[in-house]
């Protein structure tokens, strides 16, 4: 974990909700896809944690939801805002554990972290596929990134209005693979989870108090034993998941 | 050159800054950030009898300035505190530290002791009676004098080492439950604990907090945790540890002018977590700021 300052680069709305932010900083210490960094906003007391969409050397670009006061905040900082942030959270994909034909699956803003862990994979030498959920046609972002990056990219919506209507697991059986990593909301990772035929990864969100394993806000029970989100996740083997 | 060194029953601390329970874990956590030996100690995480895996989530919300938590004492229980998590501990802390600890009855509290005591690296016991008492209905201990005598006394009569009670403030009268303590022989007061607070989602109309009702800190209850160690300090004569919102190496000399022999940081930590860190290392600045040589001098000055 590190802290330290990050300059805004720029802050767009992909859709009506959600939002791009570019931090240029320090990244040493983001270390795998997965992670997640902390960020401090001025008024509020607790930081916010944000998955990480993209990371190079000189800034970590990351894709959230407006869903409270304090993203409602976010959205309205500029180019050139300074914010203290906290890189280098949490466990991640481990890229090497992850299988040679990999689906990706990302639900709604668990769409960005599967954006970098699909770079570092086929750095990897490994093959992608991803599948990505939405409600509605207007809710959909980043698509344009996947198909960039030469993967085969399906979108499901809830109600059809883009893609194959329904759930993300309507578009699982188009994909031959042999480990699933995934993200998104919790009754979505339980249906990958029930679908699915292979091991994977699940990513998952809780709310956290400190972010960096010291408060045990955000404990869970696994098969493995007690685990913080924060520190032990957000990413579960699917062997070690309770329901 | 100033003196930061404050004495809390025999044990002189070299500054009087303490990690509170529950923020802090079992200190390795927050050694891989800094040398957690310039803190005056810290008090690790609030520990019982048996393990516990602590309420259901979610345990956190935020308020203005501060927050709410529901954790509910999660611990891996005495035993495996005393084989696993001491033993790393003292990799990297040469101090000693303040052993925090919970109890659902008087045996357990005392069990617990029985057992810490034994350890060279506890400086003193902090107990914690903002537990419920099974045996009374689950009331809790710390807002019955009473109870709270019954405790301070039975644990008392185990202890070798200093016995801290740490005392709730939700309470009538907070004085009247440190002076019960005091009379059953505890060797000083820690507070104060949190304060129970509630947020209710207004879109789901819902508690944010899976339990409901949760312990409300952070830097918005600094004047509530001064007032009451300020009414405490005029009730009793024994040592004091301050705590509650403090988060600034002013707030550590507004407490200790309040009452407060050393000062606990709470939840600053875990929105900075070198908060306690940059609090020890400003604390000199400060006390030239107000002309303070000796930081022990000014214990209970605005009296």
């Amino acid at each position: 974990m590190k802290q330290s300052i990050f300059t805004i680069d720029y802050n767009i709305a992909l859709t009506s909700d959600v939002y791009k932010m570019r931090l240029i900083g320090d990244t040493s210490d983001i270390k795998r896809p997965g992670e997640f960094v902390n960020i401090k906003l001025d008024g509020f007391y607790l930081r916010r944690p944000i998955s990480v969409f993209d990371c190079d050397e000189e800034a970590v670009t990351i894709i959230y939801k407006v869903v409270g006061e304090g993203t409602e905040y976010m959205k309205t900082l500029e180019y050139g805002a300074q914010l203290d942030v906290l890189t280098g959270l949490g466990n991640g994909y481990d890229v090497d554990k992850c299988g040679d034909k990999v689906l990706l699956i990302g639900g709604g803003v668990g769409v960005p972290p599967m954006y970098y862990l699909a770079k570092k994979l086929l750095e990897a030498g490994k093959t992608v596929s991803m599948i990505m959920g939405f409600n509605k046609k207007e809710e959909i972002f980043a698509k344009e990134d996947f198909e960039a990056l030469g993967v085969p990219t399906y979108v499901t919506t809830v109600d059809g209005s883009e893609g194959i209507k329904g759930f993300v697991t309507n578009a699982m059986d188009m994909v031959e693979y042999d480990c699933v990593c995934t993200c998104g909301p919790e009754p979505m990772l339980r249906a990958v989870y029930d679908a699915s035929k292979t091991t994977g990864y699940y990513s998952f969100e809780e709310r956290m108090g400190c972010g960096f394993g010291a408060c045990m806000g955000c404990s869970c029970k696994t098969k493995y034993g007690n685990k913080r989100i924060c520190k032990d996740g957000p990413v579960l083997v699917k062997e070690e998941i309770i329901w | 050159m100033v003196d930061t060194r404050v004495t809390l029953s025999g044990w002189t601390l070299d500054n009087p800054i303490i990690p509170a329970s529950g923020t802090f874990g079992y200190g390795y956590e927050y050694a891989e950030l800094y040398d957690i030996n310039i803190l005056g100690s810290f008090s690790f995480k609030g520990t019982t009898l048996e393990p516990r895996f602590g309420n259901p989530t979610p345990r956190i919300a935020e308020t203005p300035n501060g927050m709410i938590n529901s954790v509910g004492l999660q611990n891996p229980g005495i035993d495996a505190v005393i084989s696993e998590e001491l033993p790393k501990l003292r990799k990297c802390f040469n101090k000693k530290v303040v052993a925090n600890i919970g109890g659902f009855a008087v045996e357990e509290f005392v069990k617990i002791v029985e057992k810490l005591d034994k350890e060279d690296i506890v400086g003193l016991h902090e107990v914690n009676i903002s537990c419920p008492n099974l045996h009374k209905g689950g009331k809790n201990f710390g807002t019955d004098a009473d109870a709270a005598y019954e405790v301070t006394k039975a644990v008392k009569k185990v202890a070798t080492k200093p016995v801290y009670i740490k005392l709730t403030p939700n309470v009538t009268d907070i004085a009247s439950i440190a002076k019960a303590v005091e009379e059953a022989g505890a060797d000083g007061i820690s507070l104060i604990n949190t304060l129970l607070g509630m947020r209710i989602n207004k879109r789901t109309r819902k508690p944010v907090i899976a339990n409901k009702m949760g312990g409300f800190s952070g830097s918005a209850i600094f004047l509530v945790a001064l007032r009451c160690v300020y009414q405490v300090y005029e009730a009793v004569n024994i040592p004091i540890i301050g705590m509650g919102g403090v988060s600034s190496a002013e707030d550590v000399i507004e407490m200790m002018m309040a009452g407060a022999t050393a000062v606990e940081v709470g939840a600053y930590n875990l929105v900075n977590p070198y908060g306690s860190k940059e609090i020890v290392e400003d604390l000199p600045r400060v006390m030239e700021k107000y002309r303070i040589e000796q930081l022990s001098d000014i214990i209970g000055g605005a009296h």
